[in-house]
This record gives C-alpha cells, sequence and structure tokens, in this order.
C-alpha cells in the first residue's frame, strides 16, 4: 500500500462531511454561506453538488432559527450540522445551544436526546476586527449537557466531527481558520465513541506540561521544537475535547513534568487556561509544581483591527517559548 | 365592558361578545362529547394542580391555562401521534388534549420520579412522545424555531407529518418569531404556529405592549395563511385549524391561528390576579367567566338534547373521582434517587 497523500485541515472537515453524509442519511448540514467558498473557506467545497441542497441547506441570515430548527429535527431522529462561519455571530444562537440542546435531556428526565452538532468556525486576523474574531470556547464548556471539541489537527478534524455528529448529545465543533492549511496523511475513517476521546500527549517530555486546545495545541507543538534545543523537553497535550474535560492525562503529565504552561486563544478571566490550572492546583495539592504555572492568553482586550496591534494581539510559538524559558529560568534570545 | 382601546380584533377580544352557546351546526355528537370530555379533563387536572400550589404541595412554578382549554382541543382533533407538538410555559393544555398521561402530568408536577420527564421538569418541562408531545419548555418563544425545525424533518421524511407551536401574544415579541415564520414560509415548512392570545403577558396587557393587538398580522406579513378565531369557541378552533393543518399535511406548507382567549388565573399560580397590570380587573374576569368554553359548549348541548344536565353532572363527578385518584397515587410517588442530578445530563439513560 501506498503512503496516503497529506490531507489538509479544512479538507479533513470536509472529508468528514463526505463520510458522514454518504453512510447516514439522516445527516444534513444547515447555515448561512454553505454554498459558497467565502463563508467556509474549503472546508465544504461542492458538497452542495454532491448531496443536493435538501441536505446542504443554505439559510436566510438567522442564527437563532436555524440552530433552534436544527434542534427540532434532531429530536425527530436527524443529525444535524448547524454552521456558523464565525463564532461570533453565533451568539444570536446562545438560546438554543445553552438554554434548549443543553438541557432538554437533562429537564426531560432523558427522555429525548438533542443530537445536533453545531460547528463554529474561528477566523480571525486580516485587521477583522472585534466581532469577526472571538474565540469563546469557554463559555460554552461552562455548560453542562454540552460537549465541546476543538480539533488542532487533519485528522482530528475529520474524525471528531464524525464522531461529533454520530455523538446523541449536542456537541460545539469548533475549527480554526488558521489551521485550515495544517496536513498530515490521513488513514481511513474509523468510527470513534466520542465519550471516550480526551487528550492527546503529541510530544513526550519531563521538563514541563504545555496544554491548549485547537490551534493552541499547534502552537504548543512549534514551541516544543524550538524549546528541545535549549534543553527543556516538554510533554504537549492537546486536549481536543473541552468539556467534559479529560483531566486524568493533564494531571498525570503535571505530575511527572511539575511544570505546567497553557496556551489558550480566548482571554485570561474566567478562562480554560484558568479551568486547566484550578484543576491542576485543586488535585495535585500546593506543592505539585516547581514553578508557578503560566497561562499564554489574549489580552484583555477585543481584538484590534489595525495590524499595528493585530500582530502584538495574537500569542504566537515565540510568546510561549519566552515565557517558558523565563519561568524555568533558561537562557534565550531576546 | 369595552374592547381594548385601538382593538383589531374587535369582538374576538371583547368579552361582551360572544358569550352564548356554541353554533353546533351538523357536528357529529360524538365528536361534540369528545371535546366535552377532553376540556373537562383538562379543567379538572388544572384544579387539583392549583389546589396542590395552594397547600404547598406542588412548588415548581405552575401555569395555568383555565379558561383557555377550547385551544388545545380544537387543535388537537387534527392532529395525530406522528406530528410533533411543541409548547411552553402553559403547556398542561397542549399535552392532555393529544392525550397525554395524566398520571404522568401530575407526577411530574410534583417532581415525582413517575413522571413523565422523570421527575426532572415538574410543570413547565413536560414530554410525552407517544402521542406527538414532543417537549415544552418555560423560555418564551424558545420552542416556535424548534418545532419549525420538527416541520423541517417531517418534510425531509416526506410522509405527511405536521409539527406545531403552541406560543402566547407575549412571545410574538419575541424576535425568534419573526425568523422562525421567515424559514417556515421559505422553506414550505409543514408547521402550524398557534397563538394562544390572551391578552396579557404575565402582568401587561397587549394594548400596552403592542400597537395591535391582533398577533395573526406577523403571519400575514411572512405570506403565511392566517386566522383569527375565538379561541373559546372549540369549534370554531376545530373548523379553523382542519383545512390549516390538512393543507400542511399535504405539503402546501406553513400556516397561523391566532386563537383569542383568557386565562381565569394569574400569570403563575391559582390566584386570580387581579391587581397587576392596568385593565385587568374582577369585572373583566366576570365577563370573560361568562365566555367560559366548557359553558358555552355544555349550553348549546344542552339546548340541543344531546346530553342531559343530570349526564353532564355524572360525567364530571366521574372525571373527577377517576382525577383524584391518579393525583393521590401521584402524591405518594417517589421522588427521582440522587443519581438523576447526574444521569441525565448526557444522553444514555433509558429513554
Amino acid at each position: 500500500m501506498s503512503e496516503p497523500r497529506s490531507t489538509s485541515y479544512g479538507e479533513a472537515i470536509r472529508l468528514g462531511f463526505e463520510y458522514l453524509m454518504s453512510t447516514n442519511p439522516k445527516v444534513f448540514a444547515i447555515g448561512q454561506g454553505l454554498w459558497s467558498p467565502w463563508y467556509v473557506g474549503s472546508s465544504m467545497t461542492d458538497l452542495d453538488r454532491k448531496f443536493g441542497r435538501e441536505r446542504v441547506i443554505d439559510t436566510p441570515v438567522s442564527e437563532l432559527a436555524c440552530t433552534a430548527a436544527a434542534i427540532g429535527a434532531s429530536l425527530c431522529g436527524y443529525r444535524p450540522i448547524v454552521v456558523h462561519p464565525r463564532m461570533d455571530f453565533m451568539l444570536l444562537a446562545v438560546d438554543p445551544i445553552v438554554n434548549q440542546a443543553a438541557k432538554w435531556s437533562h429537564m426531560l428526565g432523558g427522555r429525548v436526546a438533542p443530537a445536533l452538532t453545531v460547528r463554529a468556525i474561528v477566523n480571525r486576523g486580516g485587521e477583522q476586527g472585534a466581532q469577526h474574531s472571538q474565540s469563546l470556547h469557554a463559555w460554552f464548556a461552562h455548560v453542562p449537557g454540552l460537549r465541546v471539541v476543538m480539533p488542532s489537527t487533519a485528522r482530528d478534524a475529520r474524525d471528531l466531527l464524525i464522531a461529533s455528529v454520530l455523538c446523541d448529545d449536542p456537541v460545539l465543533y469548533i475549527d480554526d481558520r488558521w489551521l485550515y492549511e495544517r496536513s498530515e496523511p490521513l488513514q481511513d475513517v474509523r468510527e470513534r465513541d466520542l465519550r471516550s476521546e480526551g487528550c492527546v500527549r503529541r510530544r513526550v517530555g519531563g521538563d514541563i506540561t504545555l496544554v491548549g486546545a485547537s490551534y493552541s495545541a499547534y502552537l504548543c507543538e512549534q514551541a516544543a521544537e524550538q524549546l528541545a534545543p535549549l534543553g527543556v523537553d516538554c510533554d504537549v497535550i492537546d486536549a481536543r475535547v473541552i468539556n467534559p474535560l479529560d483531566e486524568a492525562t493533564i494531571l498525570e503529565s503535571c505530575s511527572r513534568t511539575r511544570a505546567l504552561c497553557v496556551v489558550d486563544g480566548g482571554w485570561r478571566a474566567a478562562g480554560f487556561a484558568s479551568e486547566v490550572l484550578a484543576v491542576v492546583a485543586e488535585q495535585l495539592g500546593p506543592s505539585a509544581l516547581r514553578a508557578a504555572p503560566l497561562r499564554i492568553t489574549l489580552p484583555s482586550a477585543p481584538a484590534p483591527t489595525s495590524r499595528a496591534l493585530e500582530q502584538s494581539y495574537y500569542p504566537t510559538a515565540e510568546t510561549v517559548v519566552r515565557a517558558v524559558a523565563k519561568q524555568l529560568g533558561v537562557g534565550v534570545a531576546a | 365592558m369595552t374592547a381594548l382601546r385601538g382593538s383589531e380584533l374587535g369582538s374576538l377580544a371583547d368579552p361582551a361578545e360572544l358569550s352564548g352557546a356554541l353554533d353546533l351546526r351538523r357536528e357529529p355528537p360524538l365528536r361534540l362529547l369528545r371535546f366535552l370530555r377532553d376540556m373537562l379533563r383538562i379543567r379538572i387536572v388544572e384544579e387539583v394542580v392549583a389546589e396542590w400550589v395552594e397547600r404547598g404541595l406542588a412548588r415548581a412554578p405552575c401555569h395555568l391555562g383555565i379558561g383557555q382549554e377550547a385551544i388545545a382541543v380544537g387543535v388537537s382533533a387534527q392532529l395525530e401521534p406522528r406530528d410533533r407538538v411543541f409548547g411552553g410555559h402553559r403547556s398542561h393544555a397542549h399535552f392532555l388534549a393529544l392525550g397525554g398521561d395524566v398520571y404522568g402530568l401530575l407526577a411530574e408536577v410534583l417532581g415525582r420520579h413517575d413522571g413523565v420527564s422523570r421527575g426532572m421538569g415538574g410543570s413547565m418541562h413536560l414530554v410525552d412522545r407517544a402521542v406527538g408531545f414532543h417537549g415544552s419548555v418555560p423560555l418564551v418563544g424558545a420552542t416556535i424555531p424548534i418545532a419549525v425545525g420538527a416541520g423541517l424533518a417531517a418534510k425531509m421524511d416526506g410522509e405527511g407529518a405536521v409539527a406545531v407551536s403552541y406560543f402566547g401574544d407575549g412571545a410574538s415579541e419575541e424576535g425568534v418569531l419573526h425568523e422562525s415564520l421567515n424559514l417556515a414560509a421559505t422553506f414550505d415548512v409543514p408547521v402550524v404556529f398557534v397563538c394562544e392570545n390572551n391578552l396579557y403577558s404575565s402582568h401587561l396587557d397587549i394594548a400596552q405592549r403592542q400597537p395591535s393587538d391582533r398577533v395573526a398580522r406577523f403571519g400575514e406579513a411572512h405570506r403565511i395563511p392566517s386566522v383569527s378565531v375565538d379561541g373559546n369557541d372549540v369549534l370554531a378552533v376545530a373548523r379553523a385549524a382542519q383545512p390549516l393543518i390538512a393543507r400542511a399535511r399535504a405539503g402546501e406548507g406553513a400556516a397561523l391561528i391566532e386563537a383569542v382567549t383568557y386565562r381565569h388565573r394569574g400569570h403563575v399560580g391559582p390566584n386570580e390576579d387581579v391587581d397587576v397590570g392596568l385593565r385587568r380587573s374582577l369585572e373583566e374576569l366576570a365577563a370573560w367567566k361568562r365566555r367560559d368554553p366548557i359553558r358555552r359548549l355544555v349550553d348549546a348541548m344542552l339546548a340541543a338534547s344531546l346530553i342531559t344536565p343530570a349526564a353532564f353532572k355524572a360525567h364530571e363527578r366521574a372525571q373527577r373521582i377517576e382525577i383524584a385518584a391518579l393525583a393521590q397515587r401521584a402524591e405518594a410517588a417517589p421522588f427521582p434517587p440522587q443519581s438523576a442530578l447526574l444521569d441525565y445530563v448526557f444522553a444514555g439513560a433509558a429513554r
């Protein structure tokens, strides 16, 4: 067998849709811009032609009604995927996600299962500004009953999308346009049970644990590569599913490395990074770490438009390298 | 009693009008008896719930629809178990009119594990999929688009099922109604929107909230066939619903029924709440009680000699005894076990 060709993250999402729609007639996609590459990049190209516009539904500008409609369809046996080309605009649909999808199973004693997947795309940079940039995963990870999935690799982009849609629970699947060109060879699809998917160790090291999700996990991997020649071996944990969070993998790593840095594409206050730090502090106790834990997050400001400000707004691998080196007292070129 | 200022609904919203016996036309007697039985059952169940609230047995908020029974009964006469019905905070009638389990409802109101939602929901969170009741939740307007999605699923199935969304006049002030009507109209979704316009949202009457009291205008604005009917006339509701639901079933798209009515009790709980809002008064309440949907049907059936006063009394008494027994059983039912707190967060427990 020849080595499978390299597939990009964006293309992998499309393959996930293709697999789902080919193998399950109850799967459909609904959202704004699904017939247009302008909204969803390479991630849904030609799906409407292949599966028909009754199953790949481009909609009126109605985030709220379309998301809630997907709940209604899921209660009647369908497996809808609602697509929000920008997470910022998805905020118009918070009621169906937080008050409805996440709570119906509990409120109705398990008699119903809103098995829908809400796909939110993080699409930032390029001077798009504060309402076209947000990563609000932490808001949603706060909510019991809602699984929050954040793939960082092409394989996860495809396979976790499939697992999300096959899961009986409501899932918020968040993908990041900054990862769309990240590529790797893909094996054939193997269906997974989302309930058993947790953190994955992307790199083994004993000096510090780096934790991230989605693009931040990619930053952790890049930073780890740059830190290795400086003598810092990083244990890189890709969180993948941030609610419910697989705490055990993170705790095991931290108890070994006794140092922690969390990289998060969201804000600091009450964020995902805060949650990881809290779990480690709570579970491992006050003397578990040999250096104060680090949070690398966005500055506490909305995303700026000007490129001069935008450049310093988003953390890079270098940001992570400098912070970790400083914390561990390792020399690094300024 | 005068109609609301600026009322476009006219006599529909004026309790001095439309208080006489119903026009039975040639309705089959069996159908009339069924309507009477169903409305009475809802009334009696809600009276039991009211008493439970007064006694402190039912503590979750209970929104009673006493006085509004004709709407759910008239609409449900056109529905089948494969249809998909959604309600809101005041949905005991929607649930019961479909034949929803009376004991399950009563146990649920008391938060008992035997309840239709296993005691996890109480009065405001009901479900009974076997009869087509797919869920009611109290967030105003929330189930309107969910019903549209259930209708979209019915359209994809292509087997002629329809969805029904019950909501009140208050929900017609939520932006989601506009999105939902537009989506339903644009995609030809088989969903029937049923607005129970009881002229009050909590304490505020509609004249203080909208420039017109006629909610059907929102459907018309979205090119959806829309009618306003006397919601205290079960026959008028059934006659209005029949062609609109049949039309949706035949793939001809959405419809809206505005049924004008009045609740005898307050927004929440058993009291009459004549001390809130500007217009709600003892006089207004008394006038609307003369337009009671059950009494009007009974009067017409008595006048047409379809029942006798004695037979009606006996029937009512039999229902009261039956429901009291179920209520007693519910009072003795167990609460959910502690494990239920986490068991239903995600799917997996038996459905």
